[in-house]
């Protein structure tokens, strides 16, 4: 196989790889907080609001995660700096 | 379909560039300037207030109360600039409804321009708080050990700042500029009410980051007199 093909090859398999795994970790963080927070709501419905807000804000936290894997795996596909500098150089 | 905004370019002369990012950006900066300039122009007191500045009201002590709230301080230093950051944000996902239109919080330099200014508000206000002496101390407690870490962390969740809203935003785009070309009817909608949602709550998780870490550079300590004062 000559260089572009690799290039491609692997870029295709760790895009999936990166999104796949990078999106089980955070799922599985997010359904505990979840959890608590329902059950800290249904013990105490008078702070929902205070327990809401931080709930957010700590998906959002543990969101990142994700989304930092899914910025990788678009990178990979779209615009693949590596892929570019062959293209360039095939060019020449 | 483009990744970002940044790619559409409008007018171009030599280094001088207008893209897609910054005329969206011009666009819901006019249309925020423009709707509370009218809304402000004859206020009244009483009940028997204009639509518009009922909802401007509504607006601005909403935010006031989550401010003082999450600070346990006055909100009033704080307004301008976390109501503003909250504003925009959500402006610009709210019309991803409107044909045409690409939320410019959806390009990496808009997020990054955002989150910098995040970064460079958090020393200001906690050194007007403070003083000097009193902002710079916190960087070594509980000893100077940590110094290194708290530099590191401060940089980090600027960048993350940055990334998380890029990413919500963009990847709303992205999955429904796909959807359309594999199943073009239904199926796109519901993934664009979808991102309306997750735009909405994006712009309040920035806001609301934003202002904790503003609390938490202002705070001097807990249970002081203003800890008392809300309950």
């Amino acid at each position: 196989m000559d260089m572009v093909s690799i290039i491609g090859l692997v870029s295709i398999v760790l895009a999936g790889a990166t999104i796949a795994i990078g999106s089980v970790a955070p799922a599985l963080g997010e359904a505990r907080a979840l959890a608590q927070a329902l059950r800290s709501i249904a013990q105490q419905p008078d702070e929902s609001n205070t327990i809401t807000r931080t709930l957010f804000v700590g998906l959002a936290m543990i969101e990142s995660t994700a989304i930092y894997c899914f910025v990788i795996s678009i990178i990979l596909i779209f615009a693949n700096p590596f892929w570019n500098h062959v293209i360039e150089q095939a060019g020449k | 379909m483009e990744v970002t905004p940044d790619a559409i370019v409008f007018w171009q002369w030599r280094f001088v560039t207008i893209n897609a990012t910054i005329v969206f950006t011009w666009v819901v900066m006019a249309i925020l300037v423009v709707i509370s300039w009218l809304a402000t122009r004859n206020l009244s007191v009483g009940p028997d207030i204009s639509r518009w500045q009922n909802l401007l009201e509504t607006v601005v002590g909403y935010m006031r109360k989550q401010i003082r709230e999450i600070t346990q301080q006055d909100p009033d230093p704080y307004l301008p600039f976390l109501g503003t950051l909250f504003l925009f944000i959500s402006v610009s996902n709210l019309l991803a409804i409107v044909p045409a239109y690409n939320p410019p919080t959806g390009s990496i330099t808009t997020t990054g321009a955002l989150a910098v200014c995040v970064f460079f508000a958090v020393p200001i206000f906690g050194i007007m708080q403070q003083g000097l002496r009193g902002y710079f101390q916190h960087y070594i407690k509980p000893t100077p050990i940590m110094f290194p870490f708290h530099v590191v962390s401060e940089l980090s969740r600027t960048l993350a700042l940055a990334v998380r809203l890029f990413g919500n935003i963009m990847s709303g785009t992205i999955i429904v500029g796909i959807l359309i070309s594999i199943v073009p009817l239904v199926v796109p909608l519901v993934m664009q009410a979808l991102g309306l949602l997750i735009g909405q709550i994006q712009a309040y998780i920035f806001a609301v980051l934003a202002t904790v870490y503003i609390a938490s550079a202002t705070r001097t300590t807990f249970g002081k007199s203003e800890a008392h004062s809300e309950t």
